[in-house]
């Protein structure tokens, strides 16, 4: 007769029930680099047979799991190639068409979003890849759970700065063709510096071309978890006693992704890619990375020690979490997005927090400026200026940042933009008002960095 | 504690932990025993404590002899739970065991 340890179920149950542990997504990879033809059409079928084929079951199972373990598996999603890639040998290539194919599978079988809408221009365009761009707007507005993503710059091949300029066209339009959900179309849009290959996160999750034909990549959340842990220590612990706790509780939610992962993907008989580790939160109170920062002893977000704050949790949730789990990889650390976070909506709310400081805060966290609502008279060239600011800190400092900016058509600074669900609300922050107009439209390439002389 | 007279399978598959929690009164163990007996389950260790002022019963079971579906039995203690006024969750055991060791 085995037996229990009554402690670690009282634990465990409290992180499930009071502090919202949850799998944060199952994202299934499928790769469609056999699905290459020369017409549009035939492309498209044959993308939407192989999501059915391979995902016909995801979220049947994941629900299984879900019951098993009493634990929420918050959303099921599927990763795809990028479609600029899949795409371009069509003649007359229409992306469109072939968004509202992908939408209509990931309707069929039920996952929440479906990501791989995605372009690789680090270092320049192809044609197929100018027509891509040119269709973003379109596909985003003309779908429901279509996730787009481009890759803009490498700590290895510098920025593509043309393709910066086009990509705050492309924000600007996606928002504009749909002003009537408070511009959600841009919310579903992210570009990145040094994009990952195996992100379960949306909106940029993509499966890369160096991925086997079909995986399945984990994202876990807990912010809750960490949160309480640190405000029931004393008020005078030092640093290295939170670290420590961080890295025991990262460990803690981290073994609970493995596991369901491991057994989702062998439910699903596919092999199990990664797991992120991550600290992503949702508007639900008491899920929110702001809160750690409260419990750690800021008194919001965005006051002065809030960059070191979040370094320190970055670093030891990756810590504590990469001893859980045999594969690690994605955007692994703690998520700063505004509208996700009820602690990160009430800093700005208060004035806490501004875009300049979540600037200096993307140079530690996992990824970047994340789920921020700014006026929708906001011109194209200061879009592109934020992209571009945001673009230079992930190439120097070789890490992965992204820009998901949501410029609310008809709205200003002091009112809100509501999207809904996981996306939650976001009060239009302000931004700086003086021109990077001449600056971002001078076009070309940003030369790739030294990667010495490190100062 | 066996309820039944075959001993189910003991594989980690089968173990879950049935956590009983709720303000204490007269014939929570009785009821839930009782359930558990009729969908041939057996109760391999029990333990119980107070917290926050609540009463929690935490019992190790083997479901290899169970004759509905999990979700079905997990549904059915779900109910018992609403009968006895008390919140039940039924999970499989590994999710405990991996969580807290290295």
């Amino acid at each position: 007769m085995t037996t229990f340890n009554q402690q670690n179920i009282l634990e465990t149950i409290r992180m499930i029930k009071i502090h919202h542990l949850d799998i944060r997504t199952t994202t299934l990879a499928i790769s469609l680099r056999d699905c290459c033809t020369s017409d549009t059409k035939r492309t498209a079928n044959k993308i939407y047979d192989k999501i059915l084929k391979y995902a016909k079951n995801l979220v049947k199972y994941a629900n299984t799991l879900e019951d098993d373990y009493s634990i929420p598996i918050v959303n099921k999603r599927i990763a795809l190639t990028p479609i600029s890639l899949i795409g371009e040998s069509c003649d007359n290539v229409d992306y469109v068409y072939i968004a509202q194919m992908i939408d209509k599978a990931g309707k069929e079988v039920g996952v929440d979003f479906i990501g791989g809408f995605s372009a690789l221009v680090d270092k320049g365009f192809t044609k197929g890849d100018i027509r891509f761009f040119e269709q973003i707007p379109e596909a985003l507005a003309s779908t429901k759970k279509l996730c787009s993503s481009v890759n803009l710059g490498t700590s290895k091949a510098g920025i593509n700065m043309d393709a910066v300029l086009k990509t705050a066209d492309v924000i600007k339009k996606t928002a504009e063709l749909t002003k009537k959900e408070d511009s959600i179309g841009a919310a579903k849009f992210v570009c990145f510096c040094n994009a990952v290959t195996d992100n379960p996160f949306m909106a940029g999750a993509f499966c890369g071309i160096n991925e086997p034909e079909c995986s399945l990549n984990i994202g876990v959340s807990g912010p809750g978890v960490v949160a309480s842990a640190i405000d029931e220590l004393d008020k005078s612990a030092d640093f290295g006693t939170v670290a420590e706790l961080i890295k025991k509780m990262a460990f803690k939610i981290t073994v609970a992704g493995e596991l369901i992962g491991n057994k989702l993907a062998k439910k699903l008989n596919v092999p199990f890619g990664i797991i992120d580790l991550s600290l992503a939160p949702t508007p639900a109170k008491g899920d929110s990375v702001a809160e750690i920062f409260k419990a750690m002893g800021l008194e919001h977000a965005g006051a002065h020690g809030t960059t070191l704050a979040l370094a320190m949790l970055n670093d030891a949730v990756k810590k504590g979490g990469i001893m859980a789990s045999g594969f690690v990889g994605g955007l692994s650390g703690a998520f700063i997005p505004v509208s996700e976070d009820a602690g990160m909506i009430e800093a700005a709310r208060k004035g806490s927090l501004t875009i300049d400081k979540l600037e200096a805060m993307t140079s530690v966290c996992s990824v970047g400026l994340d789920m921020i609502a700014i006026a929708g008279d906001t011109p194209n060239s200061t879009i592109a200026g934020i992209i571009a600011d945001e673009m230079a800190i992930g190439m120097i400092n070789k890490k992965t940042t992204a820009v998901r900016i949501i410029p609310v058509i008809g709205k200003k600074v002091g009112e809100e933009a509501e999207f809904g669900g996981l996306l939650g609300t976001a009060p239009i922050m302000k931004v700086n008002p003086y021109s990077s107009e001449i600056f971002v439209k001078r076009g070309g390439r940003v030369p790739a960095p030294l990667h010495s002389l490190n100062n | 504690m066996a309820q039944t007279k075959t001993k189910g399978n003991t594989d980690i598959e089968n173990q879950v932990i049935i956590t009983v929690a709720g303000k204490d009164k007269v014939g929570i163990v009785a009821g839930v025993s009782n359930c558990l007996a009729k969908h041939n389950v057996n109760i391999e260790d029990i333990k119980q404590t107070i917290m926050q002022d609540n009463f929690v019963m935490m019992m190790l079971c083997d479901i290899g002899n169970l004759k509905i579906t999990f979700k079905n039995f997990k549904d059915a203690m779900a109910l018992l739970g609403k009968e006895l006024g008390m919140e039940i969750w039924v999970q499989k055991k590994d999710i405990f065991d991996k969580m807290h060791t290295i």
